[in-house]
């Protein structure tokens, strides 16, 4: 189980705009009528997309009101699921695989490289304040180990020198290309494919 | 090798597109009519027929789940829904049936549905894979349009509605009670069975949850026959599976293989070998982390398939081979795995939420030399105490990976583990908590 702790400062008041809110209704309508509960998880998502990648306790009261369900139930999910934010992680929020998979192909470099160049420790602003950093359980791109996620990005088949440089073009605010970083389009046997060559040469 | 018109992921690879148009030029969505006007029963049984075994982990026939659907549609309606929440380590399947052959999946959802009399679909993605759940939605988009689902779904008279729902980073919520609990918007932690789900599910309504593969792979044995899938791999064991090799190799993939392929001819042929060569070799994970790893002198000779790896004391699994080489510290690897289960159990049964801790904190002692050697018999009676002992499956995916290390690498780690706890007279302590016992010797 991992700990989860909501911030110490928190804002006092939380309202969808109203780009959240359509996105909100019409997720509402995809569930059965009386089991609006089950939107949570994406109302969750909603507000930490729309709060800069967190979400403040008043998001959840609000939540809780809007799908008329007890403010401890949105509390328990929001702490039980890891992909909710509870405290500010930046704009960039960097999650690095350190799984088996991608432990013995050499992440910990990339562990490394996150503590070179953006905090000391996990889970800290960087500097600029722009960027933080966590080891995280595996992502489900065990083929193209090491890899990592920033925000919905998948970057993968990385070494530390790769991941030095896309921290750099974070730093410097440039924008990110995702996917692979060796040139893969899928998964792929790099250069000794030997399967479906026919379609792969008509 | 399997011969390539037997591949049923023809665009594995993303040579060939995922619209609507390119898909029917492989295939898919052409009679889909002419698939469901022969009847629930047609489908079931053909479905049986090709002995087709869930793809998911648990490996249970799939035909045999679907007639387990009430017959006749009661006051409650019925649910599909789709297991996509793929966190087991080592597997990466999935992922690219979402991204290169949504409309395998999308087509089987439609199948399956009418066969267990479904009207929606949930398909439960884990939140990481946003991406590929955008291109799965951009697909269903491009399916409600052509009518392929919806009212009268590709004209066969059956309406079918196909939400997304995405998890957000546990995977317990992999286990289908929990994955059911997320759905209904609470914590992700696993039922009681029975009652099953087939009855009892979703909302309180009969539901039939599968795997993406599995229903990816529904259209094509229609189409083709139950006897073709059948006729491949063995009996029990058939037809093919996406295999994900990472890890120690040298060009680390997802091949769509035959069942009982040998292990050595996954890693020597499609993967391009272990690195450092098959000599320097240590051990494999067959099906993902939660399945017991296998020593290199089983390795040679191992076939790849639900029962050759039960009887050897592991499982298929996912069929996520991890492969370790001699350069890795395999104590230090299953700690990870152990770290991984600790992190993940959901907290609602004691053995494995403590459990897990335990196994985690003596591998990691044991890692670096500092456990006793009574501790090595100690962590296999800690496994034992949490396998079987829980409500759901993931006590004994927990527990079996530190098994496995125990049946097979004992000797290294009582090699490594020479700590001895007893504070012996002869030690200069300044200070000492059990002095007395030195006392009560002298």
């Amino acid at each position: 189980m991992s700990l989860k702790r909501p911030a110490k400062d928190q804002p006092d008041s939380f309202e969808f705009n109203s780009e959240s809110l359509k996105a909100a209704k019409e997720i509402i309508l995809k569930y059965p009528r009386g089991k609006q509960q089950s939107a949570v998880m994406a109302l969750l998502y909603i507000a930490q997309r729309q709060n800069n990648n967190w979400i403040p306790l008043a998001a959840m009261k609000y939540i809780a009101k809007f799908l008329d369900m007890p403010y401890i139930k949105v509390y328990e999910v929001a702490t039980f699921y890891s992909m909710y934010n509870l405290s500010p992680v930046g704009k960039y929020f960097i999650q690095v695989c350190t799984t088996t998979p991608c432990m013995i192909r050499g992440a910990n470099k990339l562990v490394e490289a996150c503590k070179e160049k953006i905090s000391e420790n996990e889970l800290e602003l960087s500097a600029n304040k722009d960027c933080s950093w966590m080891e995280v359980e595996c992502l489900g791109a065990c083929v193209n180990a090491p890899m990592m996620q920033i925000n919905d990005d998948y970057f993968e088949d990385l070494d530390k020198e790769k991941t030095l440089k896309i921290f750099d073009q974070i730093l410097k605010g440039e924008t990110l290309t995702p996917g692979s970083y060796r040139g893969r389009v899928s998964n792929e046997p790099e250069n000794n494919r030997k399967t479906l060559l026919d379609i792969k040469n008509a | 090798m399997l011969n390539d018109q037997d591949r049923i992921f023809k665009n594995l690879y993303n040579d060939l597109g995922t619209d609507i148009t390119s898909v029917q030029k492989r295939g898919d969505w052409v009679n889909t009519k002419d698939l469901t006007i022969k009847g629930r029963e047609w489908i079931i049984n053909e479905i049986k027929d090709s002995q087709l075994r869930g793809r998911g982990g648990a490996g249970f026939p799939t035909g045999l789940k679907w007639s387990f659907a009430p017959k006749e549609l009661g006051s409650r309606p019925h649910y599909l829904v789709i297991n996509a929440d793929e966190s087991e380590p080592g597997t990466c399947k999935d992922r690219d049936i979402l991204r290169f052959e949504p409309h395998k999946l999308i087509e089987g959802c439609l199948i399956a549905s009418y066969a267990v009399q479904a009207h929606v679909c949930y398909i439960y993605i884990r939140g990481e894979y946003f991406i590929e759940g955008q291109k799965l939605q951009a697909a269903i988009d491009e399916a409600y349009e052509k009518k392929l689902i919806g009212k009268n779904a590709a004209g066969t008279g059956w309406d079918l509605d196909i939400y997304i729902h995405y998890g957000a980073g546990a995977y317990i919520c992999g286990e289908e009670t929990a994955l059911l609990e997320s759905i209904e918007g609470n914590k992700g932690q696993p039922r009681l069975k029975p009652p099953f789900p087939a009855l009892i599910g979703l909302y309180g309504c009969p539901t039939i949850i599968n795997n993406v593969e599995t229903i990816a792979v529904v259209p094509t044995i229609l189409r083709r026959g139950g006897k073709w899938f059948a006729s491949l791999g063995r009996e029990k064991n058939t037809g093919t599976k996406i295999f994900c090799i990472s890890g120690n190799v040298n060009n680390p993939c997802n091949v769509e293989e035959e069942m009982n392929i040998p292990l050595k001819e996954l890693i020597e042929i499609h993967a391009g070998g272990v690195v450092g060569g098959w000599e320097n070799l240590q051990a494999v994970i067959p099906g993902g982390s939660s399945m017991p790893l296998i020593p290199k002198e089983k390795c040679e000779t191992l076939t790849m398939d639900f029962d050759s790896l039960t009887a050897e004391k592991s499982g298929l699994g996912t069929a996520g081979v991890v492969v370790i080489n001699k350069d890795q510290d395999i104590i230090k690897c299953m700690a990870r795995i152990a770290r991984f289960y600790k992190h993940e159990s959901c907290g609602q049964c004691t053995p494995c939420r403590e459990g897990s801790g335990w196994m985690w904190r003596m591998l990691e002692r044991m890692a670096k030399g500092e456990a006793s050697k009574e501790e090595v018999d100690m962590l296999g009676d800690v496994t034992k105490q949490i396998e079987g002992h829980t409500i759901c499956a993931f006590g004994e995916g927990s527990s079996w990976p530190v098994q496995g290390l125990l049946r097979h690498f004992k000797d290294e780690i009582k090699k490594r583990n020479k700590f001895d706890p007893i504070v012996k007279e002869t030690k200069n302590i300044p200070y000492l908590v059990d002095q007395h016992l030195l006392d009560k010797n002298a």
